[in-house]
């Protein structure tokens, strides 16, 4: 796979939603390393949820390049974006991230159906379901009870270990967490990140983790303010 | 799993709303199949009133008009034809037999006909059956009747039964046979044709109930005794209609034609089958819209369907973007939908077939009594085939607008997840 250092690099990014409505993202330069841990600190309005979109390939930029793995994707076409995330980017959302006509296993082994590459990966030491029950293990989520269970039957705790499950398994290099503890209590909170950023060190993922609460910014590397790189949100703000 | 095995199980996540539109889709093929079967199978049965008849002659008038009054016993001949032209061509070498027909009589509102013991051996009807009895048998002599199994069953008639003929068509006020009774001597089985419906007897007991009548009404102060006018009861002079079977269809237009040009009365042969077309055409119309209704209903079906995975879309756009952020293409949600479209539509067809093959089962001998139908539980007609495909193809097509709205949610959406 791709050796180079930098997981993702945006150079002069500029987003708006509509030709004539003002900017919401003008990022000038970010760069994130490959295996770190970053936080993304912004509250909600800030333009995160934007900025994910733009990582994942499913918004593009007006101006300026998002590289992801060394991979332009601004230059992809839409299939070759969604072939493109899905082999390289796990997902984990806030709360309901979880099919709920799937099973617990059916849904963690999800993004293999989508991805050759992460299946092959797989397969390469293990079996799908194996691989599912593993990390699910790790997660803390030994019982099997759990596993059979219908997911709506789930805590919101273990829906996201699950969802956290899906984002890792096929070791996608880039894990994107968007507020994924917002709906947990603070003791689970920290347990939750806990167990992601050991899962994303065995893995040398590098995990990109976005909130509004800055009491977590301890577990990660390195803590980037999405209002102190993009110059939009400034202006925005001057004008209020 | 692939994205179809990804739509079984979301419409088993719906089971409640999937079984309700399958149910639907269901009852909307089962009554266009049923209709369909229906229709073809009355349109059989009335093709098969008259079979194995290669010409019918009578009176100059219209074809329909001699068809409706010689084999449906509708309506009355504007004119009689004379025994003597009868004899004239039925002693062509061409002919093989013939079946005279004197109506003109009636029992309680039952056409009366009159024939000779040919009509039993000649008569065909529905691919070829002869008339069989379901009691007693042919008449014989001059008083005895046969009756329709119809006639035998509204009236209750059993064998031995004296019944009166009445002069003339209808229920009152005739002016009735009543010296000369006739006695039940035979009862036919069904045949789901206008025989059902009628009192057969000998041309001589026609003859013989008219002895003592003059142009349509009973000579004052003149009556025979039933066996005095039997016995004054010599050849008919005239008849109303007669039917031809000829030894070689080749000869049947040259015959036709013969017939047609005929001198000495102005008479017209017409071929059963063609007249029986003409007249099942002008019902076409009924045929027609019972067709479009079922159609339409086909229509409804499928709609609700739509309906209903259209409702569904807003509150999946979570889901959505799931598959999304999981790698899935705006195509696979696009296939997503459709495939679960196209299982409730092959599922709703499935279960109208079943439901279609229990009514029949279950209504095939109502039908049978009732209408004189036999609808046969065959496998799907070619043509049934042809429906179903077509309800499928139209599943599929009307199945694109939920499936495209999808698309463009989850092109719109992306991963972000909206409530």
């Amino acid at each position: 796979m791709n050796e180079k250092q930098t997981a993702i690099q945006i150079k002069q990014l500029e987003f708006s939603w509509k030709e004539n409505l003002p900017l919401t993202l003008n990022i000038e330069k970010l760069d994130i390393q490959n295996g770190e841990r970053v936080f993304i600190k912004g509250a909600s309005g800030s333009g995160k949820s934007t900025l994910l979109s733009l990582l994942g390939g499913v918004l593009l930029p007006q101006k300026g390049n998002v590289e992801i793995l060394g991979q332009k994707i601004n230059n992809l076409n839409g299939t070759a974006r969604d072939i493109f995330r899905s082999n390289h980017i796990g997902f984990i959302f806030q709360m309901f991230n979880l099919l709920p006509y799937l099973s617990v296993i059916e849904n963690v082994t999800l993004p293999l159906h989508f991805s050759d590459q992460r299946k092959h990966r797989v397969l390469k030491n293990s079996n799908i379901k194996k691989e599912a029950m593993r990390l699910l293990s790790h997660l803390d989520l030994t019982d099997k009870n759990i596993l059979s269970r219908s997911t709506h039957e789930l805590s919101v705790g273990q829906q996201q270990r699950v969802a956290a499950a899906r984002a890792l398994i096929g070791s996608p290099e880039i894990v994107i967490a968007d507020e994924p503890t917002s709906s947990l209590d603070t003791d689970r909170r920290d347990a939750f990140i806990d167990l992601l950023v050991n899962e994303c060190n065995e893995n040398k993922s590098t995990l990109i983790f976005v909130s509004h609460d800055q009491t977590l910014e301890h577990h990660f590397d390195r803590s980037i303010s999405l209002n102190s790189i993009n110059q939009a949100s400034l202006i925005e703000q001057n004008k209020v | 799993m692939s994205i179809f095995n990804l739509a079984i199980k979301s419409i088993l996540n719906r089971k409640f709303t999937a079984l309700l539109t399958i149910f639907s889709i269901a009852l909307s093929v089962t009554l266009l199949l049923g209709v369909e079967r229906l229709r073809i199978e009355s349109r059989t049965s009335f093709a098969n009133t008259i079979s194995g008849t290669d010409l019918v002659v009578g009176a100059r008038s219209g074809s329909i008009q001699l068809l409706l009054y010689s084999v449906f016993r509708i309506g009355n001949a504007t004119n009689n034809i004379s025994w003597k032209s009868y004899q004239d061509i039925i002693h062509n070498p061409k002919v093989k037999w013939s079946i005279p027909i004197s109506l003109g009589d009636s029992h309680q509102g039952f056409r009366v006909m009159g024939t000779t013991k040919d009509y039993f051996q000649y008569f065909r009807y529905a691919r070829k059956h002869h008339l069989s009895f379901e009691k007693g048998k042919a008449f014989h002599s001059t008083y005895d009747a046969v009756l329709g199994a119809d006639v035998a069953e509204k009236l209750n008639y059993k064998l031995g039964q004296k019944i009166i003929l009445a002069h003339g068509a209808g229920k009152i006020n005739l002016m009735s046979h009543d010296n000369k009774p006739f006695h039940v001597i035979g009862i036919l089985k069904k045949t789901g044709t206008p025989v059902d419906r009628t009192v057969h007897v000998k041309l001589q007991g026609i003859e013989a109930i008219h002895a003592d009548w003059q142009n349509g009404a009973p000579i004052p102060g003149f009556k025979l005794s039933p066996n005095r006018a039997e016995q004054q009861a010599q050849e008919p002079k005239t008849i109303t209609a007669f039917l031809l079977g000829l030894h070689s269809r080749i000869s049947t237009f040259k015959v036709q034609r013969n017939i047609n040009k005929y001198k000495q009365e102005p008479l017209l042969a017409i071929l059963p089958g063609v007249a029986l077309q003409e007249l099942w055409d002008m019902m076409g119309i009924a045929e027609k819209a019972l067709l479009a209704i079922s159609a339409f209903v086909i229509l409804v079906g499928l709609t609700g369907m739509v309906t209903v995975i259209l409702t569904s879309l807003n509150e999946r756009r979570r889901e959505m973007a799931i598959l999304r952020s999981v790698g899935a293409r705006p195509l696979h949600i696009f296939s997503l939908i459709m495939g679960e479209a196209i299982y409730l539509t092959v599922s709703g067809v499935v279960v109208g077939l079943l439901l279609l093959y229990l009514l029949l089962a279950i209504a095939q001998p109502v039908i049978e009594t009732q209408l004189g139908l036999f609808i046969p539980i065959d496998w799907p007609t070619n043509y049934e085939l042809i429906l179903l495909s077509l309800i499928l193809l139209s599943g599929a097509i009307i199945s694109i607008i939920p499936a495209y709205r999808a698309y463009r949610y989850s092109l719109a959406d992306g991963m972000t997840i909206r409530i």
